[in-house]
C-alpha cells in the first residue's frame, strides 16, 4: 500500500469548487440581438402600413376562422390519402412482383415529376374531361352511374389532388423507413412462424416509424401551406385565398396577410406538439436510458433494500 | 392439435431431422454440395467448420429460411419447403411454410430481438399473435421461461438495456415460447464477450438435458465435448467427418478436420 493511499480521507476526496469560466462575448452577442430585435418590433408597431387595428379586427373574424377550418380539413384529408396510398405504393415498390414494382415506379415518376399546381388545375378540369362515370361490365350493362359535371366538387377535387401528389412523396419516406429496419428482424419474425403481412405490421412498420415520423411531420406542415395552391382547382374558401379576397375588398393586403400567417403559425404549432408525442411513443426501446417508470421501480426497490437494514 | 399429431406417433422412433444429399446454390455459387445427416429425437448435434463451409446455410435450410435446391430435407418426417404430389415437387404456399417454421425454434448470432418490445413482450409476441394463445397463459409461460434462463428481474427491460448474453438468453426463451420440437442455434455465442458466453451455454446445456432436440453451429468445442451426441465437421459444402465428439476431437481421421481442430482447440 502506498503512502498516498493510506493517508486518504475515509470520506473520499473533497468536492471541487473551481471558479467557473467567464463568457463575456455571449453577453455582448445577446445584448446586440435584443437591441436589433427591439428596434424591428418598435418599427413594426409604429409603421401604419402594417395596419395593426385591421389585423386585430380580422384575426378572429368568422369568415377567417371558417377558412382556417377548411384549410385544416383539406390538410387532414389530403394527408390521409397520402399516407394510405403511400404505404401501398411503398410496399408495391418493395414487392417481388414486377408488375407492382413497375406500376409504383410509374406513379412516382408522374406525380413527382409534374408541379402540384399543374396537377391541381388538371383535377379541377377532371369533371369536364370525364363528365360521366359509369361502373359496369365493359360493353355490357351499367351497374353504377354518376354525372360529375353537374356537381360542385371543388373541395373534393382539391384534397384528392393534394393527396395523390402527397402519396408519391410519402411512398419514398415510408420505403426509406422500411429498408432501415435490419433484415434480422424480418428473419426472426419469419422464423417464429409469422406471415409476411404480420411481420410487416408487428415488427417492421413499428420500427420503421422512428424513421418515418420526422419527415412526415415535415410533409404535414408543408401540406398545410400547400393548401394555399388549391385556388388552382379553383377552390377559394381556404385560409390564404379567403383572406386575400377580403383584403381585395378593403384594400389592405398587409394586415390580412399577417392574419393568415398567424393562423398558419398557430396550426403548425399544434401539429408540432402532436409530432413530439408521436416521436416519443415510437422511440420505445431505442435508448439504453431507463424510462421514468423503470427508474421509479428501481428507486422503490432500492428504498426497500435500505429499509431492511437496521440503522 | 391432436389430430395432426396422431400419424406422427407412428414415427416416434424416426429421426427428427433427415437430410438426404441436400444442395443449395445461390446462382452459380454452390454452397451446399450434398449434405446427408440424421438427428435423432432428443439428440444434440454440433456442427463445426471453417467460415464459408455452409453450416449456417444448412441450418437456415432446415427452417426454410433458404429453399433447398436439390436433395430432400425432412423435419419430423415432413418434407421441408415442398409438397410432393403426383411425383412432382410443388413449392409450399406461404401459410404452409409458416406453419412448418412454427415448430422449429431458431436462435441467431446477433439475437435479433425486437428492439421496440420489452423482454417479456418479445417472448409473448409469437404465442399471442401466431398461435393465438390467451394473453394470461402466454404471459405466465413467458415468466416461467425468463426464470429458466435466469432473467426474471429483466421482464420489463428493453433489449438495448440488456447485455449481449442477457439478450441471447431472452432470444432462447422467445424461441422456446413456441414450444418447438427442434431448436436451431446459429453461432449463438460468437457475438458475445467471453465472460458472457458461459451463461448462454449453461442455458443450452440445461435445455439439452431436458431432452430438446438441438442442432448447434458453434466454435465452443468444450460445449461440443460435454453436451453433443454427434459432432459433424463440414468444409466446402460437404460433411467431411462425423462421430462421437470425444472420438472426433481426440482422433480426427481427415487432414482438414485435424487442421481445423488444431486452430479452434
Amino acid at each position: 500500500m502506498t503512502k498516498a493511499e493510506s493517508a486518504a480521507d475515509p470520506h473520499g476526496p473533497a468536492a471541487i469548487h473551481a471558479v467557473p469560466l467567464r463568457h463575456p462575448w455571449r453577453w455582448v452577442g445577446a445584448v446586440a440581438i435584443i437591441i436589433v430585435a427591439g428596434l424591428f418590433l418598435y418599427g413594426a408597431a409604429t409603421n401604419p402600413a402594417y395596419g395593426w387595428d385591421t389585423y386585430l379586427k380580422y384575426l378572429l373574424d368568422v369568415r377567417v376562422a371558417e377558412a382556417a377550418w377548411n384549410t385544416v380539413q383539406l390538410t387532414v384529408y389530403a394527408m390521409a390519402i397520402g399516407l394510405v396510398l403511400g404505404v401501398v405504393l411503398a410496399v408495391m415498390r418493395l414487392s417481388p412482383n414486377p408488375v407492382f414494382r413497375a406500376v409504383a415506379w410509374g406513379y412516382l415518376w408522374i406525380f413527382r415529376g409534374t408541379p402540384v399546381y399543374v396537377q391541381l388545375v388538371f383535377w379541377g378540369l377532371f369533371p369536364s374531361i370525364y363528365q360521366n362515370i359509369q361502373i359496369g361490365v365493359p360493353f355490357g350493362p351499367s351497374l353504377f352511374h354518376i354525372q360529375l359535371q353537374g356537381l360542385s366538387l371543388a373541395f373534393e377535387m382539391a384534397f384528392i389532388g393534394l393527396g395523390l401528389n402527397e402519396a408519391a412523396y410519402m411512398a419514398e419516406i415510408i420505403r426509406a423507413g422500411i429498408i432501415s429496419v435490419p433484415e434480422g428482424q424480418t428473419e426472426a419474425s419469419v422464423a417464429l412462424g409469422m406471415s409476411w403481412w404480420m411481420t410487416m405490421r408487428r415488427t417492421v412498420l413499428p420500427q420503421a416509424m422512428r424513421v418515418i415520423v420526422p419527415p412526415t411531420g415535415n410533409e404535414l406542415i408543408s401540406m398545410l401551406k400547400t393548401t394555399s395552391l388549391v385556388t388552382a382547382v379553383p377552390y377559394t374558401l381556404e385560409l390564404y385565398t379567403r383572406t386575400r379576397d377580403i383584403s381585395a375588398v378593403i384594400f389592405q393586403p398587409i394586415p390580412l396577410l399577417l392574419v393568415a400567417a398567424t393562423w398558419y403559425l398557430v396550426i403548425t404549432s399544434v401539429l408540432m406538439v402532436g409530432q413530439f408525442y408521436l416521436e416519443r411513443y415510437f422511440s420505445r426501446g431505442a435508448s439504453r436510458k431507463l424510462t421514468a417508470k423503470q427508474l421509479q421501480a428501481l428507486a422503490l426497490a432500492q428504498m426497500g433494500d435500505h429499509g431492511g437494514v437496521p440503522a | 392439435m391432436t389430430p395432426s399429431e396422431e400419424p406422427k406417433a407412428v414415427h416416434a422412433s424416426a429421426p427428427m431431422v433427415r437430410a438426404e444429399q441436400v444442395c443449395k446454390s445461390f446462382g452459380a455459387l454452390n454452397v451446399l454440395k450434398g449434405v446427408s445427416l440424421e438427428v435423432e429425437r432428443g439428440q444434440v448435434l454440433v456442427l463445426v467448420g471453417p467460415s464459408g463451409s455452409g453450416k449456417s446455410t444448412f441450418l437456415r435450410c432446415i427452417n426454410h429460411l433458404e429453399q433447398v435446391s436439390a436433395g430432400r430435407l425432412y423435419v419430423d418426417e415432413e418434407l421441408v419447403g415442398y409438397r410432393e404430389r403426383g411425383g412432382k415437387l410443388h413449392e409450399l404456399p406461404p401459410k404452409e411454410a409458416a406453419r412448418q417454421r412454427r415448430d422449429v425454434g431458431m436462435v441467431f448470432q446477433h439475437f435479433n430481438l425486437f428492439p421496440h418490445r420489452t423482454a417479456l413482450e418479445n417472448i409473448v409476441e409469437a404465442p399471442l399473435h401466431v398461435k393465438g394463445v390467451k394473453r394470461a397463459a402466454a404471459v405466465g409461460r413467458a415468466r416461467d421461461l425468463l426464470e429458466q434462463v435466469g432473467l426474471s428481474s429483466k421482464a420489463d427491460a428493453y433489449p438495448a438495456q440488456l447485455s449481449g448474453g442477457q439478450q441471447q438468453r431472452v432470444a432462447i426463451a422467445r424461441a422456446l415460447a413456441m414450444e418447438p420440437k427442434l431448436m436451431l442455434f446459429d453461432e449463438p455465442t460468437s457475438a458475445l464477450d467471453p465472460e458472457l458466453v458461459g451463461d448462454v451455454l449453461a442455458v443450452m446445456k440445461k435445455l439439452a438435458q431436458q431432452g430438446m432436440t438441438m442442432i448447434v453451429v458453434t466454435h465452443e468445442m468444450g460445449f461440443a465435448r460435454e453436451v453433443a451426441d454427434q459432432l459433424v465437421f463440414m468444409d466446402g459444402g460437404v460433411v467431411v467427418e462425423r462421430g462421437a465428439p470425444r472420438e472426433v476431437m481426440a482422433d480426427p481421421k481427415h487432414e482438414r478436420t485435424k487442421a481445423f481442430l488444431s486452430k479452434v482447440m
